[in-house]
């Protein structure tokens, strides 16, 4: 094996929390940041006698994301119990599904889908220290206000190759996810959780390589720094002839290292079996017109809108598309003045993401509607590119109308060949060395000439503007 | 007066108290006292003061209930060392539901613990007696509502059948027991041996008073999503005739070993009592019948097996201390649970894990369809399946304790009915040996107002007198 | 039919401790119901569909609709330990 290129196979298991009212099975209230133990009741604290009662809002929501992600979605579909103790789970067991997912197959972006199903969140432990009740030993307290939240599991198919794939994905994902509204797909909060299995094959075979598990990544940077991490530490395992364990494994992103979650490998039987208490959920053509009725337009709608209609470039569509916030930030720039060019209004959004980095344009303090008629005023020759691009700056720095900048700051474009004409014949005169070479055909100082005009005219000039009559003025065409 | 209170059926002490003969707190005193007077360790807690009262059909009738309900702020601990002193802050819904028609809580009965069991010797809280003869077991596992009722430390009560565990005791203390439709009534609240098999219902001296009972536990509950709307009200039986009705005896079963030839004889008498009001007697086969009690203790322990998960000692009950988590699960565990639950979280933790489940929990669901198909092929000729309630009568205490499989086999005739989620009643047909035998009748889904009409009838012409028990002595 | 290796795996993933005396009988009485209830290798069940749920319910859903919690005092109350608002436990092993 040693031999060859190696490539990764990534396949993904992401934990997406909903956003209903109350929890999956229960009636309480879905508790984030609230008190500890605040929001429980005799089924999420899984008391004797208590039993569950699905969520039909959970099921619609995990219906439309079966849709979204072009999923077969089953007539009938039952839950199980996944049985093992862990002091974050209160029954023993927790409510999930098996055989009968509500969505099997699928398709997001390049990458198949293997399965979407809905189980109940875990509650939340923390860290207590070493217990007063026993001598030196290490406790724990739990918090129950999170278990039971809705999750809907969404499996992919082990088809993903690269750490910069993975990440672009998992934000398709999340922006589908929040275009649906079904999640705050917030990772940092935990609601989009996301574990990673990994193993490396020769390139070209379809060999299975053995695969461990990454836990528990809770950001996009982080998830691609531990796959490349893991990828990594596999190849140095193979190359030197060894072979990898199936583990499970913990990305620490302070210290880039990976360590073993268990340090006893134990054998998880966890002994599913049908759920009694919940009878198997019919799904009717109601239910499945009020999911079909619920979807908005979904990035690839978008992206193949924005190529068809509005004929942007097809990496454009796709960067504005798979990044919801961006592309509603551009659909209302251009919603904001009609007239614009939808070219011209995408330019404008790329050039002010590029200054924003992480940051979301509508988080930002430029409104859309500032940042269509700056595009507006470079169109109809009021401001240069480069003066737009000063006031940009400060529209980034401290917001504002674009006119007022303009006209506070002296930015306006300087208006034609009158106006410039005077401004290029002193330049000229003032160069009588280089004016002798540009009109013998060498063509380079032209360029001094210009920056010369621009420095006259405090960049307010037109650059192509200044060429022409510089050629203009030396009969040169 | 103590007498005359001591005589009337639930039935005729809410009629007492609507037309003014009594008053409830009367009632709920006389029944009270009583029950802190037991003998028989039939009660677990027993109310010190009457509770606020509701107005109702139920008028005010004191209900024994049986520990495996939720009750709120009072003991609920399923016979368990688990749950030894665990208050619940919620009630279940059946009891909430007889509340709300009027009944009044006097106490919580003994089991066996989370309902394992056949003769009420597994409860933490030491066997009950039967009243008939104290030393005999009561059945079980609603050993303790059965041996209150049958003793008249309570009017009626209320108790839970997964395999058999209200009609095999109704049968053994000489009473009526009515187990019901599979979800006619809600669970909730209800601490869960096998969810799929569970299933609550009355405890009570004669049918009219199972019928009334019955009447204000069914309804659809939106806690319980297995829960049915029952289609349509409980009536009070009627009927003196069995005129057109056809009962159908599994006799391979019936004579299969282990029947008592004083149980046969009792049934055989029934028989006849039922040809002279005018039933049609048939033969019929339930050839699955065998694999029934196989494939139910497969099924019930699997269920248990998760169902008892959630005793782990970190929100409730027991805990044994100990600095490692595991160890702390494991050490609660063992000395929380009693031998039998414990034997039975095994043999399903077994039967569900990985390599075993097709061989065991997946045949025995399999087994359970036949059972449920072969019933329902019956139904469509007979109105009802006939069988004695247990093949003997009330066993010592101890003489089968070392024994479980013989214990198992006490639900022979009740386990199909449980399989197939199907409503059967036991009513007394007699006394072998001095001790009372039951007779099952068993219908199909939501029959339970022909089988308490046939019953009603029945229990009329068999003449049985239990006030032998609960008369007064005790 | 169920040696001591086996009953140990069962009782490790039940969570329920045998000690060393209880394991010979615990393994005797598991072998004796387990050939009992073995009965229904007999029968011929090709075709036959397990039958996990008993009866119809076709509208088992619950409306989304947040109702009241449990005051933390009375969750908390038959904790065996608390602390925090919380409830204490020794913590699971490498974590
Ligand atoms: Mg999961
Ligand atoms: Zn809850």
């Amino acid at each position: 094996m040693a031999g060859g290129d190696l490539e990764p196979v990534i396949g993904l298991e992401i934990h997406v929390q909903l956003r209903t009212a109350t929890k999956m099975f229960c009636g309480c209230a879905l508790g984030f940041g609230e008190p500890p133990n605040t929001r429980t009741c005799p089924v999420c604290l899984g008391l004797p006698g208590a039993l569950p009662v699905a969520n039909a809002e959970a099921i619609h929501y995990g219906l439309m994301i079966g849709m979204a992600l072009d999923s077969e979605l089953a007539p009938v579909s039952t839950f199980h119990r996944k049985n093992y103790f862990y002091p974050d789970l209160p029954k023993g067991y927790q409510i999930s599904q098996f055989d009968l997912p509500l969505c099997s197959g699928g398709k997001l972006g390049e990458v198949n889908i293997h399965r979407v199903h809905l189980e109940e969140d875990a509650a939340k432990l923390n860290h207590a220290g070493a217990s007063g009740r026993i001598e030196g030993a290490d406790s724990s307290i739990v918090d129950f206000n999170r278990g039971g939240t809705p999750l809907a599991e969404i499996v992919t198919e082990p088809e993903l190759r690269s750490a910069e794939q993975v990440g672009e994905w998992l934000r398709l994902l999340r922006t589908t996810l929040r275009t649906l509204g079904v999640s705050d797909v917030n990772m940092e909060e935990g609601s989009l959780r996301c574990d990673a299995n990994i193993s490396l094959r020769p390139v070209g075979t379809d060999q299975l390589g053995t695969k461990t598990e990454l836990k528990n990544m809770n950001s996009f940077r982080f998830i691609e720094r531990g796959i490349r991490a893991e990828v990594e530490r596999q190849r140095a395992i193979i190359e030197a002839g060894e072979t990898v364990t199936q583990e499970t494994l913990h990305f620490d992103p302070k210290s880039e290292s990976i360590t073993s979650l268990r340090s006893k490998e134990e054998a998880h039987d966890y002994r599913y079996f049908p759920e009694p208490d919940l009878p198997p959920v019919v799904i009717t053509e109601e239910m499945l017109a009020r999911a079909a009725a619920s979807l908005p337009e979904l990035p690839a709608a978008r992206e193949q809108r924005y190529i068809e209609t509005l004929s942007l470039s097809p990496e454009t569509a796709r960067v504005f598309a798979w990044r919801a916030e961006l592309a509603d930030y551009f659909d209302a720039v251009c919603a904001a003045d009609q007239s614009l060019d939808p070219h011209v209004a995408a330019n404008w959004v790329t050039e002010l993401q590029g200054r924003l980095g992480d940051e979301e344009a509508e988080d930002s303090k430029v409104t859309a509607a500032a940042l269509a008629q700056l595009a507006a005023m470079v169109v109809s020759s009021q401001v240069n590119q480069g003066g737009a691009k000063q006031v940009l700056d400060q529209l980034v720095a401290a917001g504002g109308e674009p006119a007022s900048i303009v006209a506070d700051q002296g930015l306006e474009a300087v208006g034609g060949a009158d106006e410039l004409a005077p401004i290029v014949a002193a330049a000229l005169e003032a160069n009588p060395e280089l004016t002798e070479r540009l009109r013998s055909g060498d063509m380079k100082p032209i360029g001094v000439i210009v920056g010369e005009v621009m420095k006259q005219t405090r960049g307010r000039a037109d650059g192509k503007e200044v060429t022409a009559l510089v050629r203009k003025q030396l009969g040169l065409s | 007066m103590a007498g005359d209170i001591q005589s009337l059926s639930a039935t005729a002490a809410a009629e007492a108290i609507a037309n003014g003969g009594l008053t409830r707190s009367e009632l709920f005193e006389h029944y009270r006292i009583r029950a802190a007077a037991d003998t028989l360790n039939a009660f677990t807690w027993v109310a010190d003061v009457e509770p606020a009262p509701v107005d109702g059909a139920l008028g005010g009738v004191p209900l024994a209930v049986k520990d495996l309900f939720c009750t709120e702020g009072i003991p609920s601990q399923a016979g368990s060392k688990i749950l030894a002193g665990y208050c619940p802050p919620y009630t279940a819904t059946a009891v909430a539901n007889l509340e709300a028609a009027g009944a009044a809580v006097l106490g919580k009965t003994n089991q066996d613990e989370f309902a394992m069991g056949s003769s009420n010797e597994n409860s933490a809280f030491g066997p009950v007696l039967n009243p008939w003869d104290h030393s005999r077991v009561p059945g079980g596992s609603s050993g303790g509502s059965a041996a209150a009722v049958a003793a008249g430390l309570a009017p009626w009560a209320l108790g839970t059948d997964t395999g058999g565990s209200i009609r095999q005791p109704a049968a053994l203390c000489g009473i009526v027991g009515l187990k019901p439709t599979y979800g006619a009534v809600s669970r909730y609240g209800m601490i869960a041996f096998a969810s799929s098999l569970d299933s609550a219902g009355p405890l009570t001296r004669d049918v009219a008073d199972a019928a009334l009972c019955y009447r204000h536990m069914v309804g659809r509950d939106g806690n319980d999503a297995t829960s049915v709307v029952f289609p349509e009200p409980i009536e009070t039986p009627t009927a003196e005739r069995l005129d057109g009705l056809t009962l159908a005896v599994p006799t391979a079963l019936v004579d299969g070993e282990g029947i008592e030839p004083g149980v046969r004889q009792s049934f055989e008498a029934s028989l006849d009592t039922a040809r002279s009001l005018g039933a049609t007697i048939i033969d019929c086969e339930i050839p699955s019948a065998r694999y029934a009690l196989s494939a139910y203790y497969v099924i019930a322990p699997a269920e248990a097996s998760s169902n008892l998960s959630r005793f782990d000692g970190v929100r409730y009950g027991l805990r044994v201390d100990e600095s490692n988590l595991d160890a702390m699960y494991t050490e609660t565990r063992h000395d929380g649970f009693g031998a039998e639950v414990k034997r039975r979280i095994l043999i399903g933790t077994y039967a569900l894990s990985s390599g075993y489940y097709d061989a065991y929990y997946g045949r025995a669901q399999r087994v359970r369809t036949l059972v449920a198909r072969e019933l329902a092929g019956i139904f469509e000729r007979a109105d009802f399946i006939v069988t004695p309630t247990s093949p003997t009568v009330a066993f010592g205490l101890g003489d089968r304790t070392s024994d479980p499989l013989a214990m198992y086999l006490s639900d022979l005739f009740t386990i199909p009915m449980s399989l197939a989620g199907t409503p059967a009643i036991s009513i007394p047909s007699g006394l072998s040996e001095g001790l009372p035998v039951g007779l099952q009748i068993c219908g199909p889904a939501f029959s339970e107002n022909r089988i308490l009409g046939a019953a009603h009838a029945l229990e009329g012409a068999i003449g049985f007198d239990g006030s032998v028990t609960w008369g007064g002595a005790n | 039919m169920i040696d001591r290796d086996e009953l140990l795996h069962v009782a490790r993933l039940a969570r329920l401790a045998l000690h060393e005396d209880e394991l010979d009988a615990t393994a005797g009485e598991l072998s004796t119901i387990l050939g009992h209830v073995a009965a229904i290798e007999e029968l011929d069940l090709e075709g036959v569909e397990p039958t996990a749920h008993i009866g119809d319910v076709s509208d088992s859903l619950r409306a989304d609709h947040v109702r009241p919690s449990l005051a933390r005092d009375v969750a908390l109350a038959p904790a065996p330990a608390i602390r925090d608002d919380g409830f204490l436990v020794p913590s699971p092993q490498g974590e």
